[in-house]
């Protein structure tokens, strides 16, 4: 008999969750960091600048362009809405499974595959806006943070796309051929799936406001 | 057990090599090819070092087959240098060889928590291992800006240093799947009796080192993808206005802070150097008490200091800046932080000498090194308190002092503790023991010629020596009365190149021809790695079946017990109600 590795699936009575979301959450922490240290780095270049969006000039008291007249709040909105709803969409995914209703799953879990590309064609639009009037990442310091910063959560969109297509295309085959058993296991997966992609959109609850609207 | 070893034997002639020995999911495996890759990045680094000794030895002079040194491959040869030595040699090594090898082991578990993980963790580090090595090839070199890569001169930087960057992206990437496995696994799959307080000294700081690695790599990563954006999409975080270079003045928008990549940076490295030591004091722990055949002294306060080191390592980082102009606030909060960080490690030194007390000691290879380790480490972190205060760390910043005080930590520190793993575990891993006279040359020699490089650093460093000097400080008259002890120390560093031959011999040849172990538990251990395994141990799931942990992790010399030591898996005699029971069932 192979010894199993346990609680792949059934958590640890002492610690109460299985190794997956433990993962996944140890995984988050240090995600945070990584976007703690961007925050930081933000706050550090604005509070050292010469010169920032919405920042008056000392001398002449004449204020700097803002920034949400040089960024599109309304797109930025737009996409908040369509990452909320994905959200909401990826919950409903997790919570159909849970009633065994695998219909329900491949329509929500499809519906927040298609919002995320949304956002990331949104994001598309912005970026091509700014780079048609010659706005690059070179132009000035807090171009370069955003750039940076918005970037980097597109790249973690891509992610969770790519993640979340898995699971909604060939990673079923776990739920349509497997025991309740694997049902469970799939059931996990599509939680711990989840925790990342709700953590995208939190990210850009924080990344809205500080970047576009303060 | 007939079962069990016909169907292993069945899957060794199942699965291919590459899968066996390359695509392995297995922990053991995993952890023996990190050890090997490690150790090869390990030599390789100290090659160089050879290379820029003989350069500051004898500033011009050919090296046969190279032929002189240029500043700019010295430049690289030191960047690389370091970042070979810390991200490629003693973490893989420390973390990713020991920890992944031995931490299932000793808490009684099948494997890692997540082994596709696990592998993809070793192939990142792999590859990121390659990108760095590839970097020498590209033209105009490898990285020149040291390992810290500051700003502005990183930014401005040959193609080399891109590389660097890349390269540290897969290393970070490796190290933090590698963190969220062994935390996971320490958490989730520590076997039945196994509390934490019931883990093996080394498993504790193998724990502790994930948490760091985990929370503090983040921003280095976050400071990586900055300078990647300032040397590939011409912004400039780093760059401040008005930066004029050798081919006049830089066309960036500047407005950046070439202190945000030192916050970033240390906020990181800090907490590495940690990384560096902890594995080390765990390995350490195991082998004094076993080879004292004593419990550790304060084993609780032990696991203690080390959580408090832990926490505080991310808030000292700024006493690597105290000459950036930092305020006087600021500057006294990094001091205080940094004098209290040194109690923990103290509190540990301290109970690791007083478990040698009245112990009777076996004087084992692995034992030699982890004695050598105690008074080298103490060394390294006494050296460390002038630069933790800011009016002696502004005469001493930047100069041979600090590479004397860190060497002190990790070399005749760390990598006498890896020697002294290595020794250890080896009978584990392959079922035969290392030569013991080859094993006490090498202990000898080491010790001595690391010494004989390290401490004139010291020396040197006081009088004013500044550290990556292409001459060694030739130019500077005021480094004149310390400048012979260069020729010391490169005779020093050829002597600890001699005396490694004998490991190499013997690594290779006990891997055939060493002594076959008489019995599983070689060293009469406690823990479970030794006392509940065979060795070595049972591919993919180490155990014939799964031990159950009963006691403490180091139950030597119980008095009353009647026996030399007892396993943590050793079930405690029945007491006599069970009889009583067993009786009335019978």
């Amino acid at each position: 008999m192979e010894l199993q590795i346990p609680y792949e699936v059934t958590p640890r009575r002492d610690t109460g969750v299985n190794n997956a979301k433990l993962g996944i959450w140890l995984f988050l922490a240090s995600e945070v960091m990584l976007f703690g240290g961007l925050f930081a780095a933000y706050i550090f270049l604005r509070m050292g600048a010469d010169a920032w969006p919405g920042m008056e000039t000392f001398d002449t008291h004449e204020m700097a362009t803002r920034a949400d007249q040089i960024l599109s709040v309304p797109l930025a909105t737009l996409n908040t809405v369509i990452l909320i709803a994905s959200s909401v969409t990826m919950v409903l995914s997790w919570a159909s499974l849970k009633m065994n209703n695998f219909k329900g799953f491949k329509l929500h879990m499809g519906l927040t595959i298609l919002l995320a590309l949304g956002f990331l064609v949104v994001k598309a639009f912005e970026y091509g806006s700014k780079f048609g009037h010659h706005v690059y990442p070179e132009t000035n310091i807090f171009l370069a943070i955003y750039f940076v910063l918005t970037g980097l959560h597109a790249i973690h969109v891509t992610g969770g796309i790519i993640v979340n297509a898995y699971f909604w295309g060939p990673g079923t085959k776990m739920w349509l051929n497997g025991n309740a058993h694997d049902k469970a296991h799939f059931t996990n997966r599509i939680e711990v799936a989840g925790l990342y992609w709700h953590f995208v959109d939190l990210v850009w609850i924080f990344l809205f406001p500080m970047i576009y609207l303060v | 057990m007939e079962d069990h070893h016909t169907a292993s034997h069945h899957e060794g002639h199942k699965v291919g090599f590459w899968r066996k020995y390359w695509f392995s999911t297995d922990h053991k495996v995993i952890g023996i090819q990190y050890g090997i890759t490690a150790l090869f990045f390990l030599l390789f680094g100290f090659i160089l070092m050879l290379l820029m000794r003989w350069q500051l030895a004898s500033p011009g002079i050919e090296i046969p087959l190279l032929g002189a040194l240029t500043p700019e491959m010295y430049n690289q040869f030191g960047a690389m240098h370091g970042t070979i030595m810390v991200f490629m040699g003693i973490v893989p090594l420390a973390v990713g060889a020991f920890g992944n090898y031995v931490v299932p082991l000793q808490i009684g578990a099948v494997d890692m928590a997540f082994p596709r993980l696990n592998m993809a963790s070793y192939h990142f580090f792999f590859w990121g291992g390659v990108v760095m090595m590839a970097s020498f090839f590209v033209p105009q070199g490898a990285a020149k800006a040291g390992w810290t890569s500051y700003p502005p001169l990183a930014d401005i930087e040959t193609m080399g240093q891109t590389m660097w960057l890349w390269g540290m992206v897969l290393l970070i990437t490796s190290s933090l799947l590698g963190a969220i496995n062994f935390l996971t696994t320490i958490i989730q799959l520590r076997t039945e009796g196994m509390t934490f307080f019931r883990m093996p000294f080394f498993v504790w700081a193998q724990f502790i080192t994930a948490f760091l690695l985990l929370l503090a790599f983040p921003p280095l990563e976050a400071a990586g993808i900055l300078q990647l954006a300032d040397r590939l999409l011409d912004t400039s975080f780093f760059l401040p206005s008005g930066l004029v270079t050798a081919e006049g003045p830089l066309e960036v928008s500047g407005g950046g802070s070439p202190l945000l990549w030192q916050h970033l940076f240390w906020f990181l490295a800090h907490p590495e150097v940690y990384v560096l030591v902890l594995p080390a004091m765990g390995i350490v722990a195991e082998i004094v008490a076993n080879n004292t055949r004593k419990p550790l002294w304060g084993y609780r306060l032990m696991v203690y200091s080390l959580i408090f080191l832990g926490f505080m390592s991310f808030i000292v980082w700024a006493h690597h800046m105290f000459i950036t102009g930092m305020g006087t606030a600021i500057s006294a909060f990094f001091q205080v932080t940094t004098m209290i960080i040194s109690i923990p490690s103290v509190v540990i030194l301290s109970a690791l000498f007083i478990t040698l007390w009245g112990g009777s000691i076996r004087f084992t290879t692995p034992m030699l090194f982890a004695l050598g380790f105690l008074p080298m480490f103490g060394i390294g972190g006494l050296t460390g308190l002038p630069l933790g205060l800011a009016p002696t760390d502004i005469p001493l910043h930047d100069t041979y002092y600090v590479i004397g005080h860190f060497h002190y930590v990790v070399a005749p520190g760390t990598i006498l503790a890896l020697f002294a793993g290595i020794y250890y575990w080896f009978p584990k891993m392959t079922g035969r023991t290392m030569n013991d006279t080859l094993g006490k040359i090498h202990f000898w020699g080491t010790i001595i010629s690391m010494n004989g490089i390290f401490f004139p650093m010291l020396i040197q460093g006081m009088a004013g020596v500044s550290r990556r000097l292409f001459d060694g400080g030739l130019a500077y008259s005021f480094s004149e009365p310390v400048l012979e002890y260069n020729v010391f120390m490169s005779i020093s560093a050829a002597a600890l190149f001699l005396f490694q031959i004998p490991f190499i011999i013997n690594f290779f040849q006990s891997i055939r021809g060493g002594r076959k172990v008489e019995k599983a538990n070689h060293w009469d251990a406690t823990t479970l790695d030794w006392s509940a395994t065979p060795t070595p141990p049972v591919p993919h799931g180490n155990f014939e079946s799964v031990p159950r942990v009963y006691r403490d992790p180091y139950e030597y010399s119980v008095p009353g017990s009647g026996v030399p030591f007892l396993s943590q898996d050793t079930a405690p005699p029945a007491a006599p109600s069970d009889q009583i029971l067993e009786e009335v069932e019978a």
